[in-house]
């Protein structure tokens, strides 16, 4: 038997040694996929919707952005962030209304209504579907499927036929019909009723229809109609709203308004193939560079470039100071430039990280474990790789975010809400004391921007500079913003009626409620450092942890004093973060529905959001805001907290990288050069043979030496010759 | 024995019930209907009407265990529990709460753990018996006593470490395999192999250990002594007489995990990229879902019961004494 172990040794030593003559053996992809115009990136969690009707989240829209086109994007290069035709010819022209529907002006005490005209760009055409196949009597081939087609089918693309047809308007009026059924799970329908004409009467008629009809059965929305939706003919629409809503152009640039074909919501809604998880929402199919040919959400997804994608060309616009000239390298080349795009699922940091480091995916971001081996921080908190990275020649990008992170106050809450002059300084003092430049060093490895108002970098409505300073909280002070003293913050305290800490009237200790989603070992430094913060104005912190579930719940109830909130821009306008500070909007008083979680309300500040809602950006508008933002500063409802900063590393084969935040379907902007990456990796992982050698050396020895010693036992007299006898 | 069998799965329809029972409790009284719709929609602002639909959509508008509104009988019958509940003895586990085919998942994800439990399991088995009698060959020997300190070093070490020290070592510095990822079938075999060896060894010094001392126990018995008078050598007592009179023991702690080797493993295929079951049931949890959750738990439990019915048939494989009846 130990010779048969020694034997085993030595096979398992020639295989390897076999092995050891192919090149890289720890790839994970074919030699063919390294050498092809392919782009290797990885998501973390698996998206959960893909159908634009429904999907909102940012995994989400890192997919079906490729895929799918509303009328409207964001310029790849332009900052600020600048609208531009997608699939339409011009931008959509806007056109005022009185209540008869007679054209009027936008400063007309009559305008009832906006229409907006989407002029569709004649001749694009859907990705190849089998939905689109027609038989030669001109019906739709697929659109019954038997047993036996369905046998086996892990993709719509198993069928053997694929067809496309073009564009038209219809299928941009289809997807809101869609929007409009409520059963659909739409986000924005409730949003979206306010504002086109007609959609919210629609919805509730056409979602009550729904509800009687076979749920599994392909419900048609051809013949339904909405009174502001009009199609005038195949490439022109037109869609009416109520009053003047400019942030309309930029929903125009969201997923809600992609097209959708009727034909593909008939094909999937076959009986059978739900059950095979094929659907439009794991298969979306769009007009969009790329088209999503496997789709395991476990595993691994699959873009293949669009065989017939419209003519887009890259920007060659000119480029903002700040901008490398090597990003117009591409300028005028047609899109998508890489052919395909494969994801696959990495949950934790640890191989995603080496994976990257090894060349095997393209680029990367950095998670708290890999910072410090990727990027040095500098005295004055400027942000370089380090030598291991530059050594490699890794590239890093990095931008502020348009969101912020907030501490909230409840304004309705006793001790810390309310607006006369001592709550404002109590919550003053408390901003002061919270000093979210410590935070953004010690927790975030200063990847963020102290905030100094509720509007971002980057959003009209931001001001730089001193000009920009809150003056509550910060002093401009040798050219940046420094933190008020704590000593201030002790006085202003004080005029609150907390001298030290400590109700002037009752003697009693201020003690305050911070209610955090704080469940795992990392939160707890973060808890302690919140309740130094406030120790150090003498303040009680106490730290009231709990579920996701329950923290909502409290918020929205109006239970909550103290806590930490944050918010994302859906587009970029100052509308879309004032919001959320307007009383109207307030969570207690819409009972939970309302977006303001701190309850704040001020009617100065409302009256002001009213008129800049609809307001262009001009100069007056500025102005308004800059009003808003200085009433919202001095009433402090939020501590302001911070600005997350974006770090991204990518390698130097991985070419026309530049941040973008609003845009997500910046994967046809992209390119590699797939010669220099096979390099690469050839170059670094190259494996190291030796060890093995060394182990299979150590295992026959100690086989031998195991087998010399068995012998000796077994040939060993336990009865000597002498004893014997 | 057909009658035994058919009575221990007429027995395990209570058990499957009290499971199931306990999962809705547990599960509600942690989320509410409204949370686990808040959660699935993912809006920013989630109003009562699009609440109210979804929760409508999968039933989860009705009570869970009494229907006051409803007459008779109907008052248990027309509540979650029951509805819910029977559709999973027919083994139709539904849709999950963001609308994929749960059956169908179960079935595209339980074999890639398969792919990685069964040869883990298989190889892990195998060594471990063969360390532990090869270590009862020479027991009272230094290599004993060093087996013993090693497999007592391995056992103290976390399972966490191994992998996360394993890939650095075999992927990013010796590049000898990959660091993660899958492909089914023979072209997945180079991503197999770290899994399989990290949860070989992971395992070997518990199962080492006790397998030895199962071993010993053997081993001072009358019938080895026997084996020995006849002439026989260490190695045939050992493997031929020792091992098949230990596998009792052996059998009743391994053979019930073989049908649970189908829902994988946590960490594993979460450091590995491998799609299979082992996060399904932990992501439901997270992200509220409970059609996944009451799925898996009811799977588990049935594979768990499977595992113990076959654990008492190979007894009477083992141990000719041992009748079922």
């Amino acid at each position: 038997m130990l010779f048969e172990g020694a034997r085993f040794v030595l096979l398992g030593a020639a295989t390897l040694g076999l092995v050891a003559c192919s090149d890289q053996w720890n790839t994970p992809y074919t030699n063919e996929q390294v050498a092809s115009n392919t782009l290797f990136s990885a998501f973390s969690a698996p998206p959960k919707h893909l159908d634009p009707v429904r999907s909102y989240s940012s995994n989400e829209w890192a997919i079906n952005a490729q895929i799918l086109e509303p009328p409207l994007q964001y310029h790849y290069l332009k900052r600020p962030y600048t609208l531009e035709p997608l699939t339409l010819s011009k931008m959509p022209e806007v056109r005022y209304l009185n209540q008869q529907g007679e054209p009027v002006l936008a400063t007309d005490a009559d305008l009832a209504y906006s229409e907006v005209v989407l002029n569709i760009k004649p001749g694009i055409q859907y990705q190849p579907h089998p939905a689109f196949v027609k038989d030669e009597q001109g019906a739709l081939r697929y659109a019954a499927l038997s047993a036996k087609d369905l046998s086996g089918l892990k993709s719509p693309f198993d069928l053997k036929d694929q067809s496309s047809r073009e564009l038209v308007a219809a299928d941009y009026a289809y997807a809101i019909k869609r929007m409009a059924v409520r059963q659909n799970h739409s986000p924005i329908l409730d949003s979206m009723n306010e504002h086109i004409v007609g959609l919210a009467e629609f919805s509730e008629q056409i979602s009550e229809q729904r509800t009687q009809a076979d749920s599994d059965a392909f419900f048609d929305l051809r013949p339904h109609e909405i009174e502001g939706i009009k199609v005038v003919n195949d490439y022109e629409l037109r869609i009416r709203l109520h009053g003047v809503y400019p942030q309309f152009m930029y929903w125009l640039s969201m997923n809600f308004f992609a097209p959708v074909p009727w034909e593909v919501m008939q094909f999937y809604a076959q009986p059978g193939l739900v059950d095979l998880n094929i659907s439009f929402d794991t298969f979306p199919v769009g007009t969009g560079p790329y088209r999503l040919v496997e789709n395991n959400p476990n595993r691994r997804m699959r873009l293949q470039k669009h065989p017939n994608y419209q003519p887009q060309y890259y920007p060659n616009d000119s480029l903002a100071e700040n901008m490398p000239s090597s990003l117009l390298a591409d300028a005028g080349k047609r899109l998508p430039m890489i052919d395909e795009v494969v994801y696959t699922l990495e949950k934790e940091n640890v191989p995603y990280w080496n994976k990257f480091l090894q060349g095997y995916y393209d680029a990367s971001g950095v998670s708290a474990d890999s910072f410090d081996q990727a990027v040095q921080v500098s005295v004055n908190g400027e942000l370089d790789l380090t030598g291991e990275m530059k050594t490699k020649d890794i590239q890093m990008r990095s931008s502020v975010q348009p969101t912020i992170f907030y501490l909230a106050f409840n304004m309705l809450d006793e001790v810390v809400g309310g607006y006369d002059e001592k709550a404002q300084k109590l919550r003053q003092a408390i901003s002061i004391a919270v000093n979210y430049e410590e935070f953004i060093s010690i927790f975030m490895n200063e990847r963020g921007l102290a905030a100094q108002g509720p509007i971002p970098p980057g959003i009209f409505g931001h001001v730089d500079g001193e000009a920009g300073v809150n003056p509550y909280v910060h002093d401009w002070h040798e050219g940046e913003a420094r933190r008020k003293s704590l000593e201030t913050a002790r006085q202003l305290l004080a005029e609150a009626g907390y001298p030290e800490g400590r109700n002037q009237q009752t003697g009693r200790p201020l003690q305050l409620n911070y209610d955090a989603v704080a469940t795992g070992p990392d939160d707890r430094s973060r808890m302690d450092w919140m309740r130094k913060q406030f120790e150090q104005l003498g303040i009680e912190l106490m730290i009231r942890s709990t579920d996701y579930n329950r923290f909502q719940d409290k918020v929205r109830k109006g239970d909550a004093q103290i806590f930490f909130w944050g918010w994302n821009a859906d587009y970029p306008d100052p509308e879309n973060f004032l919001f959320l500070l307007y009383g109207p909007n307030s969570s207690v008083a819409t009972n939970g529905a309302g977006i303001n979680s701190s309850n704040y309300a001020n009617p100065e500040f409302d009256r002001l959001f009213e008129q800049i809602r609809t307001m262009e950006n001009t100069p007056e508008r500025m102005a308004k805001l800059q009003q808003m933002i200085d009433i919202a500063r001095q009433d402090a409802p939020w501590i302001w907290g911070l600005h997350p900063r974006s770090l991204s590393l990518y390698h130097s084969w991985y070419k026309n990288v530049w941040p973008n935040s609003l845009a997500n379907n910046t994967i046809k902007y992209l390119a590699i050069d797939a010669e220099q990456r096979a390099q690469k990796q050839a170059q670094w992982n190259q494996p190291i043979v030796w060890p093995l050698w060394l182990t299979a050396a150590i295992i026959l020895w100690l086989i031998i030496w195991a087998r010399r010693v068995y012998r000796q036992r077994q040939q060993q007299r336990v009865i000597t010759g002498d004893n014997a006898s | 024995m057909m009658a035994y069998i058919a009575r221990r799965l007429f027995y395990a329809i209570p058990i499957l019930i009290g499971v199931n029972l306990i999962t809705f409790v547990l599960f509600f009284m942690v989320n509410s209907p409204d949370d686990m719709a808040r959660a699935q929609l993912g809006a920013k602002q989630t109003t009562p009407a699009m609440i109210e639909t979804w929760k409508a959509e999968r039933g989860y508008d009705k009570p869970l265990f009494f229907n006051n509104e409803a007459p008779g009988l109907v008052k248990f019958s027309d509540t979650l529990f029951v509805e819910e509940s029977l559709k999973l003895f027919v083994f139709d586990f539904g849709r999950s709460d963001s609308g994929r085919d749960i059956g169908a998942d179960i079935l595209e994800r339980m074999w890639p753990s398969l792919q990685i439990a069964l040869p883990t399991f298989a190889i892990g088995l195998i060594t471990t018996i063969t360390l532990a009698l090869l270590i009862v060959l020479f027991r009272g020997t230094a290599l004993d006593t060093s087996a013993m300190v090693i497999a007592v070093m391995i056992m103290s070490i976390s399972g966490l470490f191994y992998i996360i020290a394993g890939q650095v070592l075999f992927s990013k510095i010796l590049n000898w395999v990959p660091i993660s990822g899958y492909e089914p079938g023979w072209a997945g075999v180079k991503f197999v192999i770290l899994p399989v060896l990290i949860g070989v060894f992971a395992g070997l010094g518990a199962g080492t250990r006790w397998y030895r001392s199962i071993f010993l126990e053997e081993i001072n018995r009358d019938y080895v002594r026997t084996a020995r008078a006849k002439g026989l050598s260490e190695i045939k007592v050992l493997f031929k007489h020792v091992l098949p009179n230990g596998m009792l023991p052996i059998l009743t702690g391994v053979v019930v995990v073989i049908p649970s080797l189908f829902m994988g493993s946590l960490i594993m295929e979460s450091f590995f990229g491998i799609p299979g079951l082992g996060s399904y049931t932990i992501d439901a949890i997270n992200a509220q879902d409970f059609a996944i959750v009451k799925a898996m738990v009811f799977f588990g439990a049935v594979l768990y019961i499977i595992g113990l019915i076959l654990t008492d048939i190979s007894y009477t494989i083992f141990d000719p004494r041992v009748r079922l009846s």
